[in-house]
């Protein structure tokens, strides 16, 4: 078949391309760079591109995995937005200045709600208004929806940074207990049916209630002495002292993060509140990591690396979220179209280029592996509870 | 390699300690079993092993306990987790990630084995327990086979001297069983690691034990070889029985050792036969004509595309008792709850006393068939016996104290003011025997009673079942437990793929099977099942000998 590759470059451009999942915040990052793109323009040709490309990558480098499939429910869920949007605006009041469409019958409403208008006149800005705005939120959603279906929700806990170790494990346990609650309703329900119970009112609640807490409470007291069993909390014994320091750094810097982040989304925040505060928590949270992460001790079994790939996604996505960034200050025109006078929205070649460039993870990114014989094999033993639960 | 130098546990609260005065050495790469009544301390004395006890537990612990050098006193169980590995009897709740190969390396990357190491064993021990093709599945859909050698296999990823094994074949059916404690006996013999087994049906490990702990109940420990220990024990398996009965000595442990012994008995047993046995089956319908007191046709469960059970046909006479066997997943239980009507149903017809428990309500079909289910503490909701009793008689509009009364009879002397859950096993399963009896149905049914209960518990269980039998009711057992099945029913029904595959007389459906086939049969041939069968026909044989 294929012979060897003739020379190093094309063996390192073969391995390359090897099937593999990558690092899960390799896909986050580019979707929030693609995020942050949308978040910066109301321009339905930009949107519809950068839809396009959120698409096209998830198509192309989506596995068969549950999570991967889920990425429809994204796209309805914009869908919903974009109408819900719309349909507001038509419902509460058109509005009635600009270029008014059609006019609906007014439903009169009593004086105490003065300024909310049902139907009447319907005017084309103020669609417009609902439909760009809508398509902004639904442009959003659908690229952290992208990210959910690229990368695999449980490798992005694994790979969290060692001093968040414990809430990741907490989350895992949590989730792992949510299924196991629901098969324990189910069943203490169907024995209830054999007691006389009806399954309803107060008595019933007692009925299940009871069975179900003492059985959760035996799983969680069996699965914490397993844990202490297998070496769960060997980590090094740390000063009291530092522990809270280092806590305190992260919690702080997360809270700066956050704060921000906000600044910098939102264009009416004192300019020290955005870029800056960002920074200085961002610091201060990695401080905090780095000092709780070396009180642990422990490995992680095959980790995600971090690659070439990787960094081609991340960056990708980070170009496009950038380079956007800047057009908001160069050409605000284009990204925001306007609606008095009313106007086609526009797009230039610089823009259209600049998503482009979040499409390449289509073609640059190793394809990832398929594991649908695995999910089958995974059917093949049902019991009845299992079976419901999975409904 | 385990030292237990004057060990003491006291529990707070709690009358007499569990364990008392305990001088005990396990050497290195011994098969070590551990066996005892229920609530004679075994989980006990495992548990103090690794620290558990009294890290985790509670309790006062008196005196030494030390592993491979290491004082469990100064070292909690996770300090220990590279030394001893632990698995408890329900390996899905031990379980803490979500994929058999987390699963794997979630001990190791607790001990920050480098990242190398860590694949290479996890790769090792994938093919040491056969479960290599397991590796990325969830851990939920495995079968209870697969799970407890997954269980077994992330301990044994962190290279511990010591295996602690808590029950580990008791939720199995007899091949799953036979899987883990293949993967267990190999372990011994290749790596030489220490390990150490409680287990209620000792039938099946007995045979490979190098070293016996016996705790007769009061709190003290016997320990031995296995043969000598089990002369005198209250609890051993049918082998042993047997060649207490024949007067063996020294004891054989396995079916082997008997068979080859056997020789003298089974001429013996033969003219005992010649002479008009009476096979005096336990179970077997009584002499009064049958009347049939269920009737299933044609009986389809599925959920989804899974089809449980398979167009059953089933008739069950009363006054019989019935065992319902098949490994996990073949629909026994599916089949149980279809025929109560509180399971799904989807096509076919059952009748009790010409009416459908399935399009009755839930009042009136229990009154027809009662069902104990396989978790038996979830009908148990209130907070006192006695309190339960009381719901009972109201829920079946029953005079008060009757089902207090029916509980006396079934099993006496529990106390009505303990918490349902503090009970034993046993006991918990006589209160919701006595709750749904109390309906009066005329069909009862069992799903997987056997579980947890120890031989004197399952000895028990027999006579309730053979005096329900012996008042006119027809009793359904689903079990994996052939020694209960062979000395509680006189019937058997076993279950493949939803399908009934075999019905009819005990003694001929599982005294030839190879995997049903109780270890009475396996020495003596089929029509024998029972200790209790062999011991009545020599004293049959003796009586008429005498004159």
């Amino acid at each position: 078949m294929s012979a060897p590759a003739a020379s190093p470059l094309a063996d390192r451009w073969y391995a390359y391309f090897l099937p593999r999942p990558l690092h899960p915040g390799a896909w986050w990052v580019w979707a929030l760079g693609l995020a942050v793109a949308a978040s910066r323009t109301t321009n339905p040709l930009i949107l519809g591109l950068i839809l396009a490309v959120a698409c096209i990558v998830v198509v192309a480098r989506r596995g068969d995995a549950p999570w991967a499939m889920a990425f429809r429910l994204y796209v309805y869920v914009g869908i919903f937005i974009v109408v819900m949007r719309v349909a507001f605006r038509i419902v509460f009041g058109g509005g009635a200045v600009g270029h008014v469409l059609f006019t609906l019958p007014e439903v009169p409403l009593p004086d105490f709600v003065t300024g909310i208008r049902l139907f009447g006149p319907v005017s084309a800005e103020s669609l417009l208004i609902g439909f760009y705005d809508g398509l902004r939120l639904a442009t959003m959603i659908i690229c952290i929806g992208a990210a959910n279906a690229l990368a695999n929700p449980k490798r992005l806990l694994k790979s969290v940074p060692s001093a968040l170790y414990d809430v990741g494990s907490a989350i895992v346990v949590a989730l792992s207990v949510f299924p196991q609650l629901a098969e324990s309703v189910l069943r203490v329900r169907r024995a209830r049916r054999l007691r006389g119970g009806t399954g309803k009112g107060l008595r019933a609640l007692h009925g299940i209630a009871v069975p179900v807490l003492e059985d959760a409470l035996d799983r969680s007291l069996l699965l914490a002495s397993a844990m202490d069993s297998r070496g769960y909390g060997r980590a090094a014994q740390v000063t009291r002292g530092a522990r809270l320091f280092a806590g305190a750094c992260t919690l702080l810097g997360l809270v700066g993060v956050c704060v921000g982040v906000y600044g910098m989304l939102d264009a009416t925040t004192p300019p020290y509140l955005g870029l800056p505060l960002l920074l200085v928590g961002l610091l201060a949270a990695i401080g905090g990591f780095v000092l709780t992460g070396r009180q642990v001790r422990r490995t992680r079994y095959r980790p995600d690396p971090w690659l070439l790939a990787e960094t081609v996604v991340a960056c990708s996505g980070l170009l496009v979220g950038a380079l956007m960034y800047l057009a908001a200050t160069v050409e605000p025109a284009l990204l925001t179209p306007s609606l008095s006078p009313l106007q086609w929205p526009q797009i230039s070649l610089p823009l259209v280029v600049t998503v482009l460039i979040g499409a390449l993870p289509a073609v640059l990114a190793p394809p990832t592996p398929l594991t649908v014989e695995e999910i089958r094999s995974a059917g093949s033993r049902h019991t009845p509870a299992v079976v419901e639960v999975a409904r | 390699m385990i030292r237990f130098e004057d060990v003491s546990v006291t529990y707070r609260g709690a009358a007499r300690p569990a364990l008392r005065d305990v001088d005990l050495v396990l050497p290195e790469g011994e098969l070590v079993l551990v066996v005892g009544r229920t609530g004679a301390g075994k989980s006990t004395l495992l548990r103090a092993i690794n620290g558990l006890v009294p890290h985790f537990t509670g309790g006062h612990l008196e005196g030494r306990v030390t592993v491979n050098g290491l004082d469990t006193r100064d070292h909690p169980p996770r300090d220990l987790a590279h030394v001893v590995g632990m698995v408890g009897q329900d390996p899905l709740a031990g379980f803490v990630t979500d994929t058999v190969e987390e699963e794997l390396a979630y001990g190791m990357e607790q001990l920050a084995v480098p990242p190398q190491v860590m694949r290479k064993r996890v790769e090792e021990t994938l093919d040491l327990l056969g479960i290599a093709e397991l590796r990325s599945r969830p851990l939920r859909t495995l079968s209870g086979g697969q799970q407890q050698r997954v269980a077994i296999g992330s301990v044994l990823t962190m290279g511990p001297r010591v295996l602690v094994l808590d029950e580990p074949t008791s939720a199995l059916d007899p091949t799953a069983a036979e899987d883990a404690l293949a993967a267990i006996t190999r372990l011994v013999h290749d790596l030489g690691v220490t390990v150490v087994v409680a287990e209620h049906r000792m039938e099946r490990v007995v045979q490979y034990a190098d070293r016996l702990v016996l705790l007769p109940g009061d709190g003290i420990v016997v320990s031995g070889d296995p043969a000598t220990v089990l002369a005198h024990s209250p609890v051993a398996p049918p082998v042993v029985e047997l060649g207490r009965e024949a007067g063996w000595s020294p004891l054989p442990l396995s079916v082997r050792d008997a068979r080859r012994r056997a020789t003298a008995l089974r001429a013996e047993l033969v003219v005992a036969a010649g002479g008009g046995r009476d096979t005096g089956a336990p179970g077997a319908p009584v002499s009064r004509p049958p009347a049939t007191a269920l009737t299933a046709s044609k009986v389809v469960v599925r959920y989804g595309d899974v089809v449980a059970v398979r167009g059953v046909d089933l008739t069950l006479q009363h006054g019989s008792v019935t065992a319902l066997m098949g490994r996990n997943g073949s629909g026994k239980s599916s089949l149980l709850w279809a025929l109560q009507g509180a399971g799904a149903r989807q096509s076919g017809s059952v009748t009790v006393q010409g009416k459908d428990p399935g399009k009755l309500p839930a009042r009136a079909a229990r009154a027809l068939v009662g069902l104990v289910p396989q978790s038996a503490s979830d009908l148990l909701y209130l907070e006192t016996v006695d309190a339960e009793c009381a719901a009972a008689d109201l829920e079946s509009g029953s005079p008060t104290g009757a089902c207090r009364a029916l509980l006396d009879r079934i099993a006496p002397g529990i106390d009505g003011d303990r918490h349902p859950r503090d009970l034993s096993e046993g006991q918990r399963l006589s209160l919701v025997l006595a709750v749904q009896l109390i309906a009066a149905p005329e069909v009862l049914m069992l799903d997987e009673p056997t579980r947890g209960l120890d031989y004197r518990a399952k000895e028990e269980l027999a006579r309730i079942v053979a005096e329900l039998a012996e008042a006119g009711k027809a009793v359904v057992i689903a079990t994996h437990d052939v020694e209960f099945v062979a000395g509680a029913a006189g019937r058997v029904a076993v279950m493949a793929e939803g399908e009934i595959v075999a019905d009819g007389d005990a003694a001929a459906v599982i005294g030839a099977s190879p995997m049903f086939a109780p270890q009475v049969a396996k020495v003596l041939g089929a029509p024998w099942l029972t200790v209790a069968q062999v011991r009545a026909a020599r004293d049959g044989i003796l009586q008429e000998s005498r004159p």
